[in-house]
């Protein structure tokens, strides 16, 4: 299976999703207008490397901004890792927020509650 | 009287501005004025959190407005104002010299939707903060998008960050359009 590498641009994030190693990542900002667009290749990728997903999944979510639009599609994907976690492979999701981002704290937390899925909260020192 | 688009913009961009526009919006547009506000605010040593508060309202007000502006066709007589929408950061110092900035869009509207406009906002403004909260997540979680990609979480979005009850206007345009200003403390 073939892995996921995206650079930034101003309005979406750095993605490597990597089907050898596991290791899923998500980095920077998430803005577009439709993100839709950018994310539903992302949600199928997911879906495909469900089907023969490594033993462990590591994801790593650092992002510095996101819009809601982004944030419907982010449950998204949380909700094809948590399909992986059900299946019972090992998954765990990695919420990066930076010191006193009360807000991006609060957003993790809004995902930890709604899913099924061990989520860490990881505070990063500036 | 109708409204008067120019007129109502130098009225609200007199004082304490830091950033305002007034024209069409595109992705580009949005993105160059927030490459402005990032700019701006940077140079005024605000506080991290702060900065955040404004970017994250700023981009949902000015997706808002790109995802929800309607254009009223002008006659060719009047000055090119068609699909235009404002923006404008202010930031105020109140009566016991504290600073406090305001987020202030406009954009048209059919007339058809002030209703339903209206209603919702004024709901949000009854929630208290918690109420704000449950139903955030609510919306989050009910795997709906809108025809115009919208998640249906930007007004919320908009009350729950800046903690504060939204200030809104309707002014009446012809008849069929309405101009709806927005305010948002933060």
């Amino acid at each position: 299976m073939e892995s996921i590498r995206i650079e930034k641009t101003r309005k979406t994030p750095d993605v490597t999703f990597n089907a050898d190693t596991g290791k899923i990542q998500i980095e920077g900002k998430s803005i577009p207008e439709n993100s839709i667009e950018f994310y539903k290749p992302l949600v199928d990728w997911l879906e495909e490397y469900g089907k023969n997903p490594q033993e462990n999944t590591e994801v790593n979510i650092k992002l510095e901004y996101f819009n809601t639009s982004s944030s419907k599609c982010i449950l998204d994907v949380f909700k094809k890792l948590e399909t992986i976690y059900k299946n019972g492979n090992n998954v765990v999701i990695n919420w990066y927020y930076e010191e006193d981002d009360e807000d991006m704290l609060e957003a993790g937390e809004d995902y930890q509650s709604i899913l099924k899925i061990p989520f860490k909260m990881i505070e990063m020192e500036e | 009287m109708s409204f008067d688009l120019l007129q109502w913009y130098r009225k609200n961009t007199e004082n304490d501005v830091l950033v305002s526009y007034l024209g069409s919006v595109s992705e580009d547009v949005i993105s160059s004025l927030l490459d402005k506000l990032e700019d701006v605010l940077e140079k005024k040593n605000i506080d991290l959190k702060t900065l955040k508060k404004i970017y994250h309202i700023s981009v949902e007000a000015l997706q808002n407005l790109y995802h929800h502006s309607d254009a009223p066709k002008i006659p060719k007589n009047k000055s090119a104002i068609e699909k235009n929408v404002v923006f404008i950061l202010k930031k105020i110092k109140d009566s016991e010299n504290k600073c406090r900035y305001y987020v202030i869009t406009g954009n048209f509207i059919n007339k058809s939707n002030t209703r339903v406009l209206k209603e919702r906002i004024d709901q949000l403004n009854f929630l208290s903060k918690d109420e704000i909260k449950i139903l955030y997540k609510l919306i989050l979680n009910n795997d709906q998008f809108s025809e115009k990609g919208g998640g249906g979480l930007g007004m919320i979005d908009l009350v729950k960050r800046s903690g504060n009850n939204l200030t809104y206007n309707f002014y009446n345009f012809d008849s069929n359009y309405i101009f709806f200003t927005l305010r948002i403390a933060i």
